[in-house]
């Protein structure tokens, strides 16, 4: 435990998105009722899974500039961690979707271009699996990820926006505005955006220093026969 | 003329659309029963638990590390 106080300003943060977010009273809108919740809950995953991809693809260029394997191990736990977070999206989207749109899956932009960028992360796994050689793995891994987070941005951020979609903030709706959200939203709504960052690094991390343990043990056997 | 049948209209429309918003479900009932505070309190355990949990978790990894250096 080097550095343990983000862990537990995590972990707050999310224990008082899920207190507040169930007690505090939220806007009265048709349709979506109080499942408007979801907001506290199924957007952070969403921030979070960006964030953690961020990560992934930072170690990626880290690794191919240093060709060190421990930037390596960082970028595959970010992303499998960060591919966790992007399922738990897709699938409480989804149960949201059933109540309110009428369908877990309506065809909907967001939902096609995330389904699109889960694929291709998807893809990075089965990549890896199939090459056996370490240094190469890395090298070719590392540059297929950083094309995925190229990917990644115009497919979450831009095409939505272009077309009209049932989420908010796409095809003109208003995202981040005080129909969608307002003050006191808010004020839940970016501590459980933090919270989940801050704990989905702590699991990526935990990922990352088990790897760690078992590459340094690996080489050590190497170095010593 | 125009302009009061206007304005009565407009007057119908606002306090329909109020009456509506007053009539949408929300969770109150369950609220005054008190029970939401139960479906809290699970959550909250829940999470207390996952919490525990990658702490425990945490320090074995930190241990682990210790003995492999």
């Amino acid at each position: 435990m080097r550095s343990w106080w983000w862990k537990i300003l995590g972990t707050l943060f999310v224990g008082i998105a899920i207190i507040a977010g169930i007690l505090i009273p939220v806007p009265r809108l048709d349709i979506t009722n109080e499942s408007i919740r979801n907001l506290y809950f199924h957007v952070p995953m969403w921030f979070t899974m960006i964030a953690l991809f961020s990560g992934a693809c930072y170690y990626s260029i880290k690794h191919l500039v240093s060709g060190d394997l421990r930037h390596d191990v960082y970028a595959v736990q970010l992303t499998n961690t960060g591919i966790l977070f992007s399922i738990l999206g897709m699938l409480t989207g989804m149960e949201w979707a059933q109540y309110t749109w009428g369908e877990a899956w309506s065809n909907d932009p967001k939902q096609l271009t995330t389904a699109l960028c889960m694929l291709i992360y998807f893809a990075y796994s089965i990549l890896r699996g199939g090459i056996k050689d370490d240094e190469k793995r890395g090298k070719i891994s590392s540059v297929y990820n950083i094309f995925a987070f190229a990917m990644m941005i115009p497919l979450i951020f831009v095409i939505p926006r272009m077309v009209d979609s049932l989420h908010p903030g796409n095809g003109g709706n208003p995202a981040f505005k005080k129909y969608d959200l307002d003050n006191t939203m808010r004020l839940v709504f970016y501590p459980a955006v933090a919270g989940w960052i801050l704990l989905g690094t702590w699991i990526a991390t935990l990922k990352i220093r088990l790897e760690l343990v078992q590459f340094n043990r690996d080489n050590d056997f190497l170095f010593k026969s | 003329m125009t302009a009061k049948r206007l304005l009565a209209t407009l007057c119908i429309l606002l306090t329909t659309t109020s009456l509506c918003h007053a009539e949408t479900e929300m969770a109150d009932i369950m609220r005054s029963n008190g029970k939401i505070y139960v479906v809290v309190a699970v959550l909250a355990t829940i999470f207390a638990g996952i919490f525990v949990y990658l702490l425990m978790l945490d320090r074995k990894i930190t241990k682990l590390e210790k003995t492999n250096k």
